[in-house]
C-alpha cells in the first residue's frame, strides 16, 4: 500500500493545453495553488485594510501586525534605504508563506516544493540585487568581493571564494526552500504510508510521529518563508550599503 | 539538541529512501521539465498581480491606517496630558480656595465666639448687678418689715387683748395697762 511519496509533487494539466509557439503554458495544479495563494493573501489583507478603526478588528490586526513585522525586519537588516523595496519583500514573504502553508493542507499541492519556482524567485532576487548594486555604486560594487583587512597574499584566493559564494546565492536560496518543503512533505507521506501498512497494531507510533511532524512542518513552513525574506533583505543590504 | 540530531538523521535517511523510490518510478517530478515553463509563466503572473495590488492598493492603505492611528494616539495623549495639567491646576486652585475658606471660617467662628462670650459676660454682669440691687432692696424692705413688725404685733396684740377682755368681762380695759403688759411679754419673748 506504500504509495510513492513523490507522486504528491506531480504536476498535471487542469483544463485544455495552452501553447504559445512551442512553449506550454497550460493551467496546472501548480498554477491553481499559486492563484489560490494570491487570492487568499489579497482577500485577507484587503479586508484587513478596508475599515480603519482605532481599535482594529482581527483581520485588520493581522494585516497591521504583518506590516509592522516585515517593516521591522527590513529596517533591522537592510536599514532605512531599503524602504522602497518594502512592497516587494512583503509580497515575497506572503507568497512563500501562503504557498508553504496551503501545502500543509492534505491533498493540496505545495508550489514551493518545486525547484523551478523557487529558483525563478531566487534568480529574480539575485539579478535585481546585482542591478541595484551596480546602479547605486557603479563599478565600486565589485569591492564587495574584496573584503577589507585581508593580507595581499590571501587576496586572490579570497576574491575567488567571494565570487563563488556570491554566484551561489540564488542556488542556495532556492534549494534551501525547495529541499525543505520537499523533504518535509515526503517524510510526512512516508510516515502516513507506515501508518497504513502497519495497521491498527503497529501504526500508532508512526501516527504519533506524523502528528509531531505536522507541527514541525508548519514551523518549517513559516521559518523558510522568513528565511527567504530575511536573506533577500541581507542581499539587498549588501547592494545598498556596501560594507566591505 | 540530541532530538534535533536524531530528527536530522531520520530526515536524511528518509530523504535518501524517497530519492531511491522516486528514481525507481521515473525520478522526481520536480526535475521533469515538461511543465517548467508553465510554472514560470503562472508564477510571474500571480506574483506580479500580487505585487501590483499589494504595493498600489493594499499596503498604502495599511500604512495610512497605521499612520492615522499613530497620529491620533499621539494627539489623544497630548490632549490627555494637557487636560491632566489643567485638572491639576484646578485641583490646586480648589485646594487653595478650600484652605482659605477654612481659615476664614475659623476666624469667623472665633470672632463670633468671642463676641458671644463678651455679650454673655456683659449681660451676666448686668443681670447680676440688677439681681444684687433687687436683692438689696428686698433685703432692706425685709429688714424694715422686721424692724417694724414687733410694734405692729404689739398693737395687734393690744387691740385683740382689749377685744377679748371686753367680750370676756365686758369691761373696757385700760389701754395703757395692756400696752405695758404686752410690751413686757414681747420684751420677755425677745430675750427668750
Amino acid at each position: 500500500m506504500a504509495a510513492n511519496p513523490m507522486t504528491q509533487f506531480n504536476v498535471y494539466r487542469i483544463g485544455p493545453e495552452i501553447k504559445v509557439g512551442t512553449l506550454d503554458i497550460s493551467f496546472t495544479n501548480a498554477s491553481l495553488f499559486m492563484v489560490i495563494s494570491t487570492i487568499t493573501i489579497l482577500l485577507i489583507f484587503n479586508f484587513g485594510a478596508k475599515k480603519n478603526s482605532i481599535i482594529p478588528s482581527k483581520l485588520q490586526l493581522l494585516g497591521e501586525l504583518s506590516y509592522s513585522f516585515i517593516s521591522k525586519m527590513i529596517s533591522d537588516t537592510a536599514g532605512t534605504k531599503a524602504k522602497p523595496y518594502f512592497s516587494f519583500i512583503f509580497s515575497l514573504f506572503m507568497f512563500v508563506l501562503f504557498c508553504n502553508m496551503l501545502g500543509m493542507i492534505p491533498y493540496t499541492f505545495t508550489v514551493t516544493s518545486h525547484i523551478i519556482v523557487t529558483f525563478v524567485l531566487a534568480a529574480f532576487i539575485f539579478i535585481g540585487v546585482t542591478i541595484i548594486g551596480f546602479i547605486k555604486h557603479g563599478l565600486g560594487y565589485l569591492k564587495l568581493f574584496v573584503p577589507s583587512g585581508v593580507p595581499m597574499v590571501l587576496l586572490p584566493l579570497i576574491v575567488v571564494i567571494e565570487i563563488i559564494s556570491y554566484l551561489s546565492r540564488p542556488i542556495s536560496l532556492s534549494v534551501r526552500l525547495f529541499a525543505n518543503m520537499m523533504a518535509g512533505h515526503t517524510m510526512m507521506k512516508v510516515f502516513g504510508g507506515f501508518v497504513v501498512s502497519l495497521g491498527i497494531v503497529g501504526g500508532w507510533l508512526p501516527l504519533g510521529f506524523s502528528v509531531a511532524l505536522t507541527g514541525l512542518e508548519i514551523l518549517v513552513a513559516f521559518l523558510q518563508a522568513y528565511v527567504f525574506a530575511i536573506l533577500t533583505c541581507i542581499y539587498l543590504n549588501d547592494a545598498l550599503n556596501l560594507h566591505h | 539538541m540530541f532530538k534535533k540530531i536524531i530528527l536530522k538523521i531520520i530526515a536524511v535517511y528518509l530523504f535518501s529512501i524517497s530519492f531511491t523510490y522516486a528514481a525507481e518510478s521515473g525520478g522526481m517530478p520536480q526535475l521533469d521539465p515538461e511543465f517548467w515553463f508553465s510554472q514560470i509563466f503562472w508564477l510571474v503572473i500571480t506574483f506580479g498581480v500580487l505585487y501590483l495590488i499589494l504595493s498600489k492598493i493594499v499596503l498604502p492603505k495599511i500604512s495610512d491606517n497605521l499612520e492615522t492611528r499613530k497620529s491620533q494616539v499621539l494627539e489623544n495623549l497630548e490632549i490627555a496630558e494637557k487636560q491632566r495639567n489643567q485638572s491639576e491646576a484646578k485641583l490646586k486652585e480648589f485646594d487653595n480656595i478650600i484652605l482659605k475658606s477654612k481659615i476664614e471660617a475659623k476666624n469667623l467662628f472665633n470672632e463670633s465666639r468671642k463676641k458671644l462670650l463678651d455679650d454673655i459676660n456683659s449681660k451676666k454682669q448686668k443681670l447680676e448687678e440688677e439681681i444684687d440691687k433687687e436683692v438689696k432692696i428686698v433685703e432692706s424692705e425685709i429688714n424694715e418689715l422686721k424692724n417694724k413688725s414687733p410694734e405692729k404685733i404689739n398693737k395687734i396684740a393690744i387691740e385683740t387683748s382689749a377685744d377679748i377682755i371686753n367680750q370676756l368681762i365686758g369691761v373696757n380695759a385700760n389701754n395703757s395697762s395692756i400696752t405695758a403688759i404686752v410690751s413686757d411679754i414681747s420684751s420677755k419673748n425677745k430675750t427668750l
